[in-house]
């Protein structure tokens, strides 16, 4: 299933770690652009994985994956910083750097991009300001709370506004009101036109977004295989 | 600019953290720096003594007039240097008077020993011009019709062991300098190699992010090219503070041979680029590491 509005495509996908039992089979679903999407299931499911085969940090094993309408499963390597800057991610662990400051690190991305320092200056302070960490600029990770690391990794996500938002448990540290926020923050630049999936379990944040698609996982195998994604999620999934 | 080719600036160097990137690298780099501009200066210093030796006596020739008779002798040398001074391929001729070829006997026979009633020969020098080298039997075969007490020596069959021996050291020297280079690069491999998997989560989210290869060799690249240079750099201070302390000791010998051993300008210039190419190599070695070891990663 593919259209004009399709942002990613998977057909057929598996993934297996060395010579174990697949990780990810037979996965086959679409994302359009501008689309809002959970991913839950059990721990062990597989959302880590699929994660990762979307901020091309894996290949997989078979199937076929096409991202902004181009197969990346094939992609010569060269070729991948260019789509890998389109995709902002939230990593579960954060995955700061360590001897760089919150500004820093919220920096990165822009400055991979090849933004000036003139030009990242203001955008990278209203980031912090928006995450409620502008006091905490020159903080070093090690000296930052979890949930105000989780923000700096959230921040750094978004800062150069990518057409995809990755984001693993983006919501796990941080108290509900920030919870809220952050969710006000992706909403709004899914509103922009930036695709989002999230994977999370919290209930609450699942259904605080009417028009977000689910998708589900268990066992490494999508519960609903047509692509035909539901909303809003018929029960809880732990 | 064009995608993914930008350099990273000066903010983006702290990507790395500050300090040297693999613990004792410089410090392995000077040492080698150390032997390899020491190699080297006594590669160029044999090059150096082996031309001035082979300059001084190389293309002369001593011919000695070895009659007993001291009138017959005395008269044999005057047709002797007549011939040589018209004979084609002899640039220079001089008859070496009775004070120096006493001066060159006093360590065998004491001073004033020639003095006795000793049939010293009478010596020739002559120096080959351009050719002469090919010549000499011709000059030899006329010097022994004409003269036939004399005997034709040629310096450069003296020094023939010796400029084989200043061959054999450069050659040694060469390979000195040539296992530096390969050790250095091997070092280099290896800290290259520390450094990446010091970094590697940090290389991961710059990955993740969409950095080039190129982007983060570039941030290794710069920092192990800073530290070969401190390592270098206080390598050729030490070997060079070595070489003065060397050259004093041989000038208070007061010997040519071991003299002429020196080091002219241009050599002290390639010891001092020695240092930068050691920078220019560490920085090429540590790119091909990374580059590759990148390659590996998705």
């Amino acid at each position: 299933m593919s259209g004009a509005g399709t942002i990613v495509q998977f057909d057929n996908v598996g993934l297996r770690y060395g010579t174990g039992a697949e990780t990810l089979s037979d996965l086959s679903f679409s994302l359009r652009k501008g689309g809002f999407y959970f991913l839950t299931g059990p721990s062990g499911a597989g959302k880590t994985s699929l994660l990762r085969l979307l901020y091309l940090a894996q290949r997989p094993s078979r199937g076929l994956i096409r991202l902004f309408g181009e197969d990346i499963v094939t992609m010569p390597r060269k070729r991948l910083p260019g789509f890998r800057r389109r995709i902002g991610v939230v990593f579960q662990d954060f995955r700061l750097v360590s001897h760089l400051s919150a500004y820093d690190n919220v920096a990165l991305p822009l400055r991979v991009a090849g933004v000036e320092e003139r030009d990242l200056e203001g955008p990278v302070k209203e980031m912090l300001s928006w995450v409620g960490l502008g006091h905490r600029a020159t903080a070093r990770p090690a000296t930052l709370s979890g949930g105000e690391q989780q923000r700096v990794a959230i921040a750094r996500a978004v800062i150069a506004r990518p057409d995809i938002l990755v984001a693993d448990e983006p919501t796990g540290n941080v108290d509900p009101e920030m919870a809220k926020r952050l969710l006000h923050l992706f909403d709004s630049l899914n509103s922009l036109g930036t695709t989002v999936v999230v994977a999370t379990h919290d209930l609450h944040l699942i259904s605080s977004i009417g028009r977000a698609d689910m998708l589900r996982l268990d066992r490494g195998e999508l519960l609903d295989p047509t692509g035909a994604l539901r909303n809003p999620p018929r029960r809880a999934d732990s | 600019m064009k995608a993914g080719m930008r350099r990273f600036g000066a903010a983006d160097r702290r990507l790395l953290p500050e300090g040297r990137l693999a613990g004792p690298m410089p410090w392995v780099i000077a040492i080698m720096m150390f032997l390899t501009v020491l190699a080297a200066a006594a590669g160029l210093g044999l090059g150096s003594a082996a031309a001035s030796l082979n300059a001084a006596v190389g293309d002369r020739v001593t011919v000695q007039i070895m009659a007993a008779n001291p009138d017959l002798r005395e008269a044999d040398a005057g047709r002797a240097a007549g011939l040589l001074q018209r004979l084609p391929g002899v640039k220079k001729v001089r008859r070496l008077t009775p004070g120096e070829i006493n001066r060159l006997l006093e360590p065998w026979l004491g001073a004033g020993g020639s003095e006795a009633d000793l049939p010293i020969p009478a010596m020739i020098d002559a120096d080959l011009g351009p050719g002469g080298a090919a010549r000499l039997d011709e000059v030899r075969q006329a010097l022994a019709r004409a003269v036939p007490s004399a005997r034709l020596d040629r310096n450069g069959d003296w020094l023939g062991p010796l400029g084989q021996l200043i061959s054999s050291l450069e050659w040694l020297a060469a390979a000195l300098v040539l296992m530096m280079i390969v050790a250095t690069s091997a070092t280099v491999v290896l800290a290259a190699r520390a450094a990446l998997d010091m970094h590697r989560g940090t290389i991961e989210v710059l990955h993740l992010m969409g950095s080039t290869d190129l982007q983060v060799a570039r941030l290794f690249q710069r920092r192990i090219a800073l530290d070969a240079l401190f390592g270098g750099g206080i390598g050729l201070a030490a070997a060079a503070l070595v070489l003065v302390l060397i050259g004093t000791r041989v000038s208070a010998l007061g010997s040519d041979l071991i003299g002429s051993a020196r080091l002219p300008i241009g050599a002290w210039l390639l010891l001092v680029a020695l240092p930068i190419l050691g920078v220019l190599l560490a920085m090429l070695v540590a790119r091909a590491t990374i580059l590759r070891a990148l390659g590996r990663m998705l």
